[in-house]
């Protein structure tokens, strides 16, 4: 029962990482239109960023904004120089030039910082565990990761239904035409959104730091997850991407932690370790395919 | 005419590559000019559902992969004498396990491509990618095929009349099997199945105004193009001698489609000059750098937002039709 109370934890942990680039990537891809491959380069810079720091300066703090910093500028410098070029073009030139980008911030990535994994240590205030319930002790850090996700979720909630700015991104969403034809500047409302999603990326690389290592290619194997999470909860919905993170954290999770016990008992123990893993790494894929069969659209389609 | 004689040269020159290898004294070109024409092999099918049939496939290293792996499988089986799943005797013939590849590739793309098409757009490139992705983790994962490490081909496919470890007699076979291809390729765009292919890419409504039902034609292309990309993906594992989850990375998916657009999209020949020109490109880089993706992540950026129509509009350029 603790074990599984852990598990779920971990699930949503998971979750709130991949909520948050995929919170990002729905909004660019709803408002502009637009798929960006190089997502996942801005979670990579911003943990760069900030692992570096942190090793530098040993503030937490300082390297936080470090790696918000260097997200939300290599995320504008890449929508003012690429990605606004490519907004009236099909996806499959988008597809394109964003994997060049990748290609090319991989590789810059290698040039400055090698290609041995970074480690970062937690920060010392959140470093001990938390009960949860008496017994069961659990990372204070992951916790306070789940936090933030539910900060971040709500910080968004509050922004895109409560604000003006958030009704202007709500029309542009639905009526992109209609909103410039009524005057608003929809370049300045694109440069923002597009700097918000590599502030939430940059956050997420920078969290996940001390749980993963800091290395290369670290971007596009959370991209391709968090692709799953955006298609199982419909695209360009935030509040699908918040449904769809979580379900595929858990789903991962669990896997990962009850497959390898279950294929023991029918094969021998490293086979079933290796199959597991890999049957783990399959769910959420198949998770996918499950929820297309039953609704193409996603759970939360947003131009429904 | 003019066009015809100018490809009946391109193509005997082809032919000569080995010879005129063999006397520049660099040997090599043969094995780099081997794995253009199997790279060549697998975009050009990937342009019959990306080009033609506009339907962005983001997956197609799956099938690439697929086709290596059921060479290197026959393989394994037929070293240790053991069936697979105590059924299928294990070979190195390599009629035989051509086709083996081209049935896994195909049978795979019917069942994805039965999945993957019922969405557009954006969740088609997707649900693509994120398939291939599946088959990658299944293969890093079965230990018993080499996992993530990969399996070595101490022989390469036994072929009747030919001497398969010779290189050029190696490269001859590609180079045929890719011509065959093209031809086949060719003439499934010119046919009904082709125009209703191309005509569901401008407009789906229009079709379903004509009573066509365009699902089956792009699943069938989709297949089509699945077989042609496990094809590409044996011979390349009888070129290379190794097989390993690498030929699945998602990377590759992208190199196959960069093949496409830098050669032309929907052309007959496009993808054919985007292989040699991506192969020759990443080759001359590596020669020069370790980074070398470090100089061509922008020169791909550079060719998707100013070369539109790839390097078949340039040679129409210079020669008008």
């Amino acid at each position: 029962m603790a074990l599984l109370l852990e598990q779920c934890l971990n699930g949503v942990q998971l979750g709130v990482m991949l909520f948050l680039l995929a919170a990002g990537l729905t909004l660019v891809f709803g408002i502009m239109g637009v798929i960006n491959l190089a997502h996942g380069s801005l979670y990579m810079i911003g943990a760069f960023a900030a692992a570096w720091v942190a090793a530098r300066t040993g503030s937490s703090i300082l390297a936080l904004l470090a790696g918000l910093a260097a997200a939300a500028a290599a995320g504008m410098a890449m929508e003012y120089v690429v990605l606004r070029r490519l907004y009236a073009r099909g996806h499959l030139d988008q597809v394109l030039a964003t994997f060049g980008l990748i290609l090319f911030f991989n590789q810059g990535m290698t040039l400055l910082f090698g290609r041995q994994p970074l480690f970062v240590d937690i920060p010392p205030w959140l470093g001990g565990a938390v009960e949860i319930i008496p017994g069961v002790p659990y990372p204070a850090y992951r916790l306070a990761i789940i936090a933030m996700g539910g900060l971040v979720a709500f910080g968004l909630w509050f922004l895109i239904q409560r604000t003006r700015t958030g009704m202007l991104v709500r029309a542009g969403a639905t009526h992109r035409d209609m909103v410039r034809a009524l005057g608003v500047d929809i370049r300045l409302l694109y440069t923002l959104v597009f700097g918000l999603g590599a502030l939430l990326a940059g956050l997420a690389g920078v969290m996940a730091g001390p749980i993963f290592s800091v290395q290369v290619g670290m971007g596009e194997q959370i991209l391709i997850q968090t692709f799953v999470v955006i298609v199982i909860g419909g695209i360009g919905s935030v509040r699908g991407a918040m449904a769809g993170a979580l379900v595929v954290g858990l789903t991962d999770t669990l896997a990962r932690a009850y497959l390898p016990a279950a294929l023991r008992g029918v094969m021998q123990g490293p086979d079933a370790d290796a199959l597991a893993a890999g049957l783990a790494s399959m769910g959420v894929y198949f998770l996918m395919a499950v929820v297309l069969l039953a609704r193409p659209r996603g759970l939360f389609p947003a131009h429904a | 005419m003019r066009d015809r004689i100018l490809l009946l040269l391109l193509l005997l020159a082809a032919i000569a590559l080995p010879w005129l290898a063999e006397a520049a004294g660099s040997p090599a070109t043969t094995g780099l000019a081997t794995r253009m024409a199997i790279y060549a092999i697998a975009a050009a099918s990937l342009n019959l559902v990306l080009g033609y049939g506009g339907l962005v496939s983001f997956g197609h290293a799956a099938y690439f992969g697929l086709g290596g792996y059921a060479v290197g499988i026959l393989y394994a089986h037929w070293r240790s004498g053991e069936a697979f799943l105590g059924l299928i005797p294990g070979s190195i013939s390599l009629p035989v396990t051509l086709g083996a590849a081209m049935l896994a590739g195909g049978v795979s793309a019917a069942i994805l491509g039965a999945l993957s098409l019922r969405t557009r757009g954006v969740q088609f490139i997707m649900i693509t990618l994120a398939f291939a992705q599946m088959l990658f983790f299944l293969f890093v994962s079965l230990k018993a095929y080499g996992g993530d490490e990969g399996l070595s081909i101490r022989r390469r496919g036994e072929f009747p009349g030919l001497d398969l470890r010779d290189a050029a007699q190696l490269y001859w076979l590609c180079l045929g099997i890719l011509v065959l291809w093209l031809g086949l390729l060719r003439r499934v765009a010119h046919s009904r199945f082709g125009q209703v292919l191309a005509g569901a890419r401008q407009s789906e409504r229009r079709m379903a105004a004509l009573g066509v039902a365009v699902y089956p034609y792009r699943l069938v292309a989709f297949i089509l193009s699945g077989m042609g990309a496990a094809l590409a993906g044996a011979l390349m594992v009888n070129a290379l001698r190794f097989v390993s989850p690498d030929m699945m990375h998602w990377s590759k998916s992208g190199e196959l489609m960069i093949m496409v657009i830098l050669g032309g999209l929907g052309t007959a020949l496009g993808p054919v000059l985007g292989a040699v020109a991506l192969v020759g490109l990443e080759y001359g880089l590596s020669g020069l750098t370790e980074h070398w993706q470090f100089i061509l992540g922008p020169i791909l950026l550079l060719v998707v937002m100013f070369a539109r129509g790839g390097l078949m509009s340039l040679v129409r350029r210079l020669l008008p039709a």
